[in-house]
């Protein structure tokens, strides 16, 4: 030390110990700054540097494919341009110049800002999905405008596309965002942020199989983002590095895109309804049509808020699917059932006729009208001319519960097992119920009610088809099944789906032939109330029913769209041909008024075409 | 003149030629794995600087450090043209004007001045010592303090804020060294502390502020200047006690250091190097600055004793800011590495700094 600071008599001396001990410290400081890095946070700076360039990309797996039975597309991907945002780039300036550039509603405004908000404290990196599914001039646009929209990036991404846009659209369903309850819900998914998933119909339903795997591989990036392939960066790769993404399985359709097409047609020109067309001898359904229909390719984008209000709130019930989820009184199609359970327990044969004034009284003084007064009436000819009054005197004589017991056997009051859109039930009541429920307790005039389809009888479009079929094909209840067969991507059989028998009816004989006797004879007998709109040559057996919804204001005061609301719900369902079914199509004209004229037509068309498709196949 | 040849060589010391042989060398070696990735012939570069500065630090070294006593104020003024006529036909690079093109290379005056008043403080306080027995007063001060301002000031405009914090730490480090009175110290600290808020409010740039809040707060912006310490700390620390090994440093090889070449060449090197690579070259950092300051109580020269102080001062804070900068201790400013870094101003620089070191140690008197 002597030496170190020999020259006492300088100026500086005395302060040099001071001006070495600052060193010093500053040094040490740094060293234990080292420490504290190097050594005691050392692991978890090294796991936050592999992080830093080693960037795990998601590679999506593409969606199954949806074909009908004869392998026309109906649902499958294809391209929609995505905005991506990097906040850390995109500056407000650039998000003035993209609204001046592009019409963006509120919603979609606010929805970026939040989200940009939201991202702060996020990687430099880090993008978010700003716009989805935006129109392809728009996106053009935007790509011209790159410079001055710095931050901003289009993305191609798979979306799903419905080539026949509101064909089946009920039966298809649609996609969309994955919502925080479905994460929870569905944790077996792995389902992510910006991810979309069914939300209706077979995409909701098949979510299972048409969802493929998505994979993954690991990059080692360079600050910038560009990707280092030398051997000194596949060092420092995880393994396994890669694994490939695997498509979701495609599905293969029952219905067929000639008929249902057939059938979307002959409904044209009535707004709301439904129809559906089932082979009797498999319960495989070949077409599935509510309307008013909606598009799914508009449902699976950018649905602007009021046009989801629109078709939300609208009094036809776009989003309602008709076929399944809407219950209807089923009418006079109904009254089969008072006539097999009559039939079937022998409480009446052929023989037996009764007048049929146009009304029929029972009590003291109540009535229950006719549509018209028929004369002599039997049980076959009270299903061909459809006499109100033969099934109150028949429904007496079968009484209440007993009508349930044979409704419920052919399928009524029970979901048909389709498994799709939350299927209703429908609803057949009891003389239990009606006491439980009314204060005033069961009464006759239920029973009458009843017979007829109306009071509290509800059934669903596709039960009432299923039914039906059950008589073409002489007592065999089948399960409803819309979906064939599944394959992996590549053509491997996953699962096939063979008819399934929900149960036998074990009626006799004489039964199924009296039925499809006088069911034809409503359109080939000149009494039948189908008579007047049958098409020659083609062997439809059938019943109409016409169904009130309620009663219609007697001051006429209404406007007209409101009168159009109380106006009957029109019905017909029937089978062909009679001599060997094979088809049965059940139509329902919601408010179409008066059955042979609204519905029967387009049963007709329905059957006409169906011959013609199956004659062409065959001419092939 | 000139003292005789043979006498001077007799003289060389060792171990300042071997501090400073062993950082440049590992300086080198490190911007050889920094550079590795980069199209650009920086190293080639670094090569050629390193002789330009060998042969400044032979010149500067063989001429007698006296000689610089009588051509201080020369050197000086020389240094505040040359400032000047950065203002006035300066290369403007990232929004300040640094660079003078002298032919086909661009040298950074700011860096040379530093050399030019740290002669020039040396000059005035040989030539005027203390008045009286207590120490210097506030006004024997004034001079000095003056010297300082004026380039201080033209740096400011360039604006080369590193550069400016360097020189006016230097001309504190000195005054403190001095004999001054009780009063001048304390007149000196306050000033300091005045000066603070001062440079706060009107030569602090917005985005230098910014850099200073980011640091007391690293999360506020942690994507912007936030960013560089982040990483550059994550470089460090991912290094371990033994490093990934040369040319192996994730961090630096895939770009995650901004500017590893000039300002962050140590998180690269302790990327690769490890805590062991790390207390090496801050060992001999320190070695050398303690050589420094040995020379100045050992040399019987003010003069020489100021320019060793000086220097010292200014190695010692470039060392520290740009270590603390790196390390998330200090807010980011633009402040080399000595002798370690890439650049050529700076290499020339340091080089004439050991220069006058070697100038004095070989001639001291004991």
């Amino acid at each position: 030390m002597s030496r170190l600071f020999s020259n006492d008599d300088s100026e500086f001396a005395k302060k040099y110990r001071t001006a070495t001990a600052f060193v010093i410290i500053c040094f040490l400081i740094l060293a234990g700054r080292l420490v504290q890095l190097q050594i005691v946070y050392g692991n978890e700076y090294r796991e936050l540097s592999k992080y830093n360039f080693l960037h795990r990309r998601t590679e999506e797996a593409p969606r199954g494919i949806m074909y009908d039975r004869n392998g026309k597309i109906l649902a499958k991907n294809t391209v929609s341009y995505n905005v991506f945002i990097i906040p850390q780039f995109f500056k407000k300036d650039a998000f003035e110049f993209l609204q001046g550039l592009i019409e963006l509603s509120r919603t979609e405004i606010d929805y970026i800002r939040q989200k940009i908000m939201l991202a702060e404290g996020k990687k430099r990196t880090f993008s978010l999905l700003g716009l989805r599914d935006i129109p392809k001039e728009w996106a053009m646009i935007l790509e011209s405008n790159r410079d001055r929209l710095p931050g901003l990036e289009i993305v191609p991404m798979e979306k799903r596309f419905y080539p026949q846009s509101m064909l089946a659209s009920h039966a298809l369903g649609f996609m969309g965002e994955v919502t925080a309850e479905d994460k929870k819900r569905y944790p077996e998914y792995n389902y992510r942020d910006q991810d979309w998933r069914g939300k209706y119909g077979l995409e909701f339903k098949l979510e299972n199989y048409l969802r493929g795997k998505r994979g993954f591989i690991w990059r080692v990036t360079d600050s910038k983002g560009r990707p280092q392939h030398s051997r000194e960066a596949a060092r420092w790769l995880p393994r396994p590095w890669k694994k490939d993404p695997v498509p979701g399985h495609n599905v293969y359709l029952t219905l067929d895109f000639n008929l249902q097409t057939i059938v979307e047609r002959a409904m044209a020109k009535h707004i709301s309804g439904a129809a559906v067309m089932v082979d009797v001898r498999t319960g495989r359904i070949l077409a599935y049509s509510s309307k008013p229909a909606y598009d799914p390719n508009e449902l699976t984008g950018r649905l602007s808020p009021t046009r989801a209000s629109e078709l939300y709130s609208s009094p036809l019930h776009p989003m309602l699917d008709k076929v399944i989820q809407g219950t209807y009184f089923p009418g006079s199609t109904y009254k089969i059932i008072p006539a097999i359970a009559a039939y079937e327990e022998k409480l009446i044969d052929f023989n037996e006729y009764h007048l049929c004034k146009g009304f029929y009284e029972y009590g003291r003084n109540s009535s229950f009208s006719c549509t018209h007064s028929h004369g002599l009436i039997n049980l076959e000819s009270s299903i061909v001319a459809s006499c109100n009054v033969f099934y109150f005197m028949l429904s007496e004589r079968v009484g209440m519960d007993r009508m349930a017991r044979y409704a419920r056997l052919v399928g009524f009051g029970a979901p048909t097992g389709l498994g799709l859109n939350y299927e209703k039930s429908g609803f057949i009541p009891t003389k239990q119920w009606y006491a439980q429920k009314f204060q005033e307790g069961f009464r006759i005039g239920h029973t009458l009610n009843s017979a007829i389809g109306q009071g509290n009888v509800k059934s669903t479009v596709l039960q009432l088809a299923m039914a039906y079929a059950a008589i073409a094909n002489r007592g065999i209840l089948l399960e409803p099944q819309i979906i064939e067969q599944i394959t992996t991507w590549n053509g491997d059989l996953v699962q096939g789906f063979k008819p399934k028998v929900r149960r036998r009816l074990g009626f006799k004989d004489e039964t199924y032939d009296f039925l499809i006797r006088s069911l034809a004879g409503v359109v080939d007998d000149s009494r039948g109330t189908a008579y007047k709109e049958r098409v020659p040559g083609l062997k439809v057996a059938g019943k109409t029913g016409t169904a009130q919804v309620r009663g219609m204001k007697k001051d006429g005061s209404d406007a007209k769209e409101s009168k159009w609301k109380f106006q009957d719900h029109a019905w017909f369902a029937g089978f062909a041909p009679y001599d060997n079914p094979e088809v049965v199509v059940v139509v329902l004209v919601e408010h179409g008024g008066f059955a042979a004229k609204a519905a029967v037509p387009v049963v007709m068309k329905i059957f006409e075409g169906y011959f013609a498709e199956k004659k062409n196949k065959g001419g092939k | 003149m000139f003292e005789p040849e043979g006498r001077f060589f007799l003289r060389i010391d060792w171990t300042l030629l071997l501090l400073v042989g062993s950082i440049i060398g590992l300086g080198l070696m490190n911007l050889h794995s920094a550079s590795a990735n980069v199209n650009t012939p920086m190293f080639t570069q670094q090569v050629y600087w390193i002789f330009l500065g060998g042969s400044a630090f032979f010149i500067t070294a063989t001429i007698d450090y006296r000689v610089y006593n009588r051509i201080a104020y020369f050197i000086y003024i020389m240094g505040i043209l040359a400032l000047a006529l950065v203002l006035i036909i300066g290369k403007v690079t990232h929004g300040s004007r640094r660079w003078l093109n002298i032919g086909p290379i661009g040298i950074q005056p700011s860096e040379l001045m530093k050399i030019a008043v740290i002669l020039a403080m040396a000059h005035h306080i040989d030539a005027s010592p203390p008045k009286t027995e207590e120490g210097r007063t506030m006004a024997e001060l004034m001079p000095p303090a003056f010297l300082v301002f004026i380039p201080f000031l033209l740096i400011l405009i360039q604006p080369d804020l590193g550069t400016g914090l360097i020189i006016l730490l230097v001309f504190f480090s000195i005054m403190f060294l001095l004999k001054l009175r009780i009063r001048s110290l304390l007149t000196l600290i306050s000033s300091a502390a005045i000066l603070m808020p001062l440079i706060w409010t009107f030569v602090l740039q917005g985005y230098q502020k910014k850099r200073i809040l980011v640091f007391l707060d690293p999360s506020s912006d942690p994507t912007g200047e936030g960013w560089h310490i982040r990483q550059s700390i994550f470089a460090i620390g991912s290094g371990k006690f033994f490093g990934k090994g040369y040319m192996r440093g994730t961090q630096s090889q895939f770009h995650f250091l901004p500017a590893q070449w000039s300002d962050f060449p140590f998180s690269v090197w302790s990327e690769e190097w490890g805590f062991l690579g790390s207390l090496v070259i801050l060992g001999l950092y320190l070695v050398l600055i303690m050589w420094a300051i040995r020379l100045a109580t050992i040399t019987r020269d003010r003069f020489a004793s100021v320019i060793c102080i000086g220097v010292g001062a200014m190695f010692f804070w470039h060392t520290i800011i740009n270590l603390g900068m790196i390390m998330g201790l200090l807010p980011i400013v633009g402040v080399t590495l000595p002798l370690f870094s890439h650049g050529g101003s700076s290499m020339l620089t340091f080089m004439i700094g050991a220069g006058l070191l070697m100038s004095v140690s070989a001639r001291r008197q004991y």
